[in-house]
């Protein structure tokens, strides 16, 4: 199976191994190397702490010159991210570089959760709700990483 | 005989003008954007039609040379490589002076900014690099080729240029892409994607550029025929299309209007081309017409049309009983029934007037549509006409012994029935949005007359072959006719907007 496998992959998930980046974990199904499991640690002080947010991240053919597919799997309430899970992030789109890896997509992923931008909204009712009410919806955000990744 | 002279050498001359336009003449006259700039040419060209503009039709070729001829003059001037000049008159969208005036200014932030940096001057060139692994793709490989930029980003050879691959093929970008690596500005110029990436993918990016060129230019517009290569240059600018329709004819002989790009629409201007055009496509008279002809149950708010009987009406839905004059419950109408006296009251007259009125705008509609959807109609069976005519063409010359030339009379009838066609069908475009006072009544009249002309011209097309040898004096008499007519009118519209004669009911 691996031998279909470009070398760039190979040795990218072999030092996502080697060398885990502290807060996120991503593992490779057995029977589909491109296809990870990932999750994420909510970072502190932020209303995601303590929480685990899984996803998946899939490597479509031609990576690295496209970005790799994320979607959280976790329920979250985040101004860039919306129901379906998916993600509003300049890097997985036209900021892609294919100097890129698994590895830093998935650190500003988990730096978006520590900093989410109510400016540029994926789900326009909780960046509505952001802008208006900031507390309360980070009481909301606290509420379901409660409910939907503590458990 | 004369007059298909006339006809003739009317139509030479007016393509000897654009071709007088040489290429200086142009470019000087796109540097100062002027106002006044139609206003010069009509005193220099007197024998001008208000309704022409100046064009000029560019072949990709041509717009290739263009771009380069600047790139070559900013070259010298600043003293840098062509392909840098390149991408800083692409960053200016070629706006040469203000590139100028900024690199004169302060030159290291012009160059950053278009993502330049620091000079470079030497060739690009692949270089084998020891111990080099490259981040794209891991590879390792000793004698690996690799390249970089003076970003000093370094990747293998087979990376970059499948990133370019990507970026020119997949994404069409061109003038912008940046070097692979995450967060550096800087543009891989002409020279490197060259050296980088086979032949067909830099025809594509060479071709993409050109686009660009087009795209950024407000003086320049794509052919939009399908296939068509050809660019048109034209001076007119979008704040003067309320004033001027810029029908271009483009090398391909397709006939466009340059500022909104589709087919000629004079000498209904652009805006009301728009108007028109979502006015008929959204079928907004489908509501006028429930509004002319239906009522709204008072109760279930069901849409009702009254097709007869009396005013005693019961709701087929909801079963409400109601009187169709006031609108009001049945049992409240007591002994007068069968005989509503609510009918003068004001609120029911009001409905009335308002009936009457959405009908009256309705039929206004129905008017100048079905004139404009005729002559629509008419102009899509040109091709047929067309075919039939030059099956017509060997008839003749077979039956009774004319020479090819001596029967392009038909062909020349032709196509001045579709072009007449054309502009009759805006003309009802134009009408359909005109204020109505005494200048009203000259374009009527001017429409009316080319409208009958076309109507003549078109019968004379109907007559069995055998008798066409007898009319050949009579249509070339009738072709040169009909496309004077439809000079007058054209003439005299295009005077009227430049100089806002005509009054609109919309915002033009």
């Amino acid at each position: 199976m691996a031998s279909g496998l470009p070398k760039r992959i190979i040795k990218e998930t072999e030092r996502l191994v080697a060398e885990p980046v502290p807060g996120i974990h991503a593992v490779p199904h057995e029977d589909n190397l491109r296809y990870f499991d990932v999750s994420i640690h909510g970072p502190a002080q932020s209303p995601y702490e303590g929480g685990i947010f899984r996803l998946e991240l899939f490597l479509p053919e031609d990576y690295p010159m496209t970005p790799p597919k994320i979607r959280f799997l976790t329920k979250i309430y985040h101004p860039n991210i919306d129901r379906l899970g998916r993600i509003c992030l300049d890097v997985l789109k036209g900021n892609w570089s294919p100097a890129l890896q698994i590895r830093t997509i998935l650190l500003s992923i988990q730096a978006l959760l520590g900093a989410p931008n109510p400016d540029d909204p994926l789900a326009n009712d909780v960046a509505q709700r952001w802008k208006e009410d900031e507390k309360a919806a980070i009481a909301t955000a606290r509420e379901w990483t409660r409910t939907h990744a503590m458990t | 005989m004369s007059s298909d002279e006339d006809f003739m050498s009317d139509q030479m001359m007016s393509d000897d003008e654009f071709d007088d336009d040489s290429l200086g003449e142009l470019d000087s006259e796109f540097e100062d954007d002027n106002d006044n700039y139609l206003d010069d040419v009509k005193d220099e060209k007197p024998q001008k039609k208000a309704y022409e503009v100046d064009y000029r039709p560019l072949s990709a070729q041509t717009i290739r040379d263009e771009q380069a001829m600047q790139v070559n003059e900013i070259s010298t001037l600043f003293g840098l490589s062509p392909e840098q000049c390149a991408i800083l008159l692409r960053h200016f969208k070629w706006q040469k002076e203000r590139l100028i005036e900024r690199y004169m200014d302060n030159p290291d932030v012009v160059l950053a900014d278009a993502g330049l940096g620091s000079e470079f001057s030497k060739p690009p060139k692949l270089e084998k690099i020891r111990g080099f692994m490259c981040d794209i793709c891991c590879d390792d490989t000793r004698a690996l080729d690799t390249y970089a930029m003076k970003c000093d980003h370094r990747y293998c050879a087979d990376c970059y240029r499948q990133y370019l691959e990507s970026k020119v093929k997949d994404e069409g970008e061109a003038a912008r892409v940046q070097c692979p690596a995450e967060g550096c500005a800087r543009i891989v110029d002409s020279k490197s994607i060259r050296l980088l990436v086979p032949a067909e993918t830099y025809a594509r990016y060479e071709e993409l550029l050109n686009r660009t060129y087009v795209d950024d230019k407000p003086n320049l517009r794509w052919c939009p025929a399908p296939e068509c290569e050809y660019a048109v240059d034209c001076p007119v600018r979008p704040n003067e299309l309320h004033r001027i329709v810029p029908t271009v004819a483009c090398e391909c002989s397709h006939v466009f209007c340059f500022g909104c790009g589709l087919s000629d629409h004079q000498p209904c201007p652009c805006s009301l081309v728009k108007k028109w055009l979502k006015k008929c496509e959204d079928d907004s008279e489908t509501a006028n017409w429930i509004s002319a002809h239906t009522k709204e149950c008072p109760k279930c708010i069901s849409t009702i049309e009254k097709n007869g009987g009396c005013n005693h009406m019961t709701c087929r839905k909801c079963k409400h009983e109601f009187c169709w004059v006031c609108m009001g419950p049945w049992n409240e109408h007591g002994t007068s029934w069968y005989n509503c006296n609510r009918y003068e009251e004001k609120s029911g007259s009001e409905a009335r007037d308002n009936q009457a009125k959405s009908r009256a705008s309705l039929e206004r509609y129905l008017h100048y549509y079905n004139r404009y959807a005729n002559h629509d109609h008419s102009a899509k069976l040109d091709k047929d006409l067309y075919i039939k005519t030059e099956k017509k063409m060997t008839m003749l010359q077979s039956a009774s012994g004319m020479s090819w030339i001596e029967v392009q009379y038909l062909a020349q009838a032709s196509s001045v029935l579709q072009q007449c066609r054309q502009t009759l069908k805006w003309t009802y475009a134009f009408a359909f949005y005109l204020e109505r006072n005494n200048n009203t009544f000259i374009f009527e009249d001017n429409q009316r007359d080319l409208e009958m002309a076309v109507e003549t011209l078109s019968e004379l097309f109907e007559k069995p072959p055998e008798q066409l040898r007898e009319s050949k004096k009579e249509m070339m008499d009738r072709t040169a006719y009909v496309s004077s007519r439809r000079r007058i009118l054209l003439e005299d519209t295009a005077q009227g907007l430049r100089s806002g004669r005509w009054s609109f009911t919309v915002d033009v």
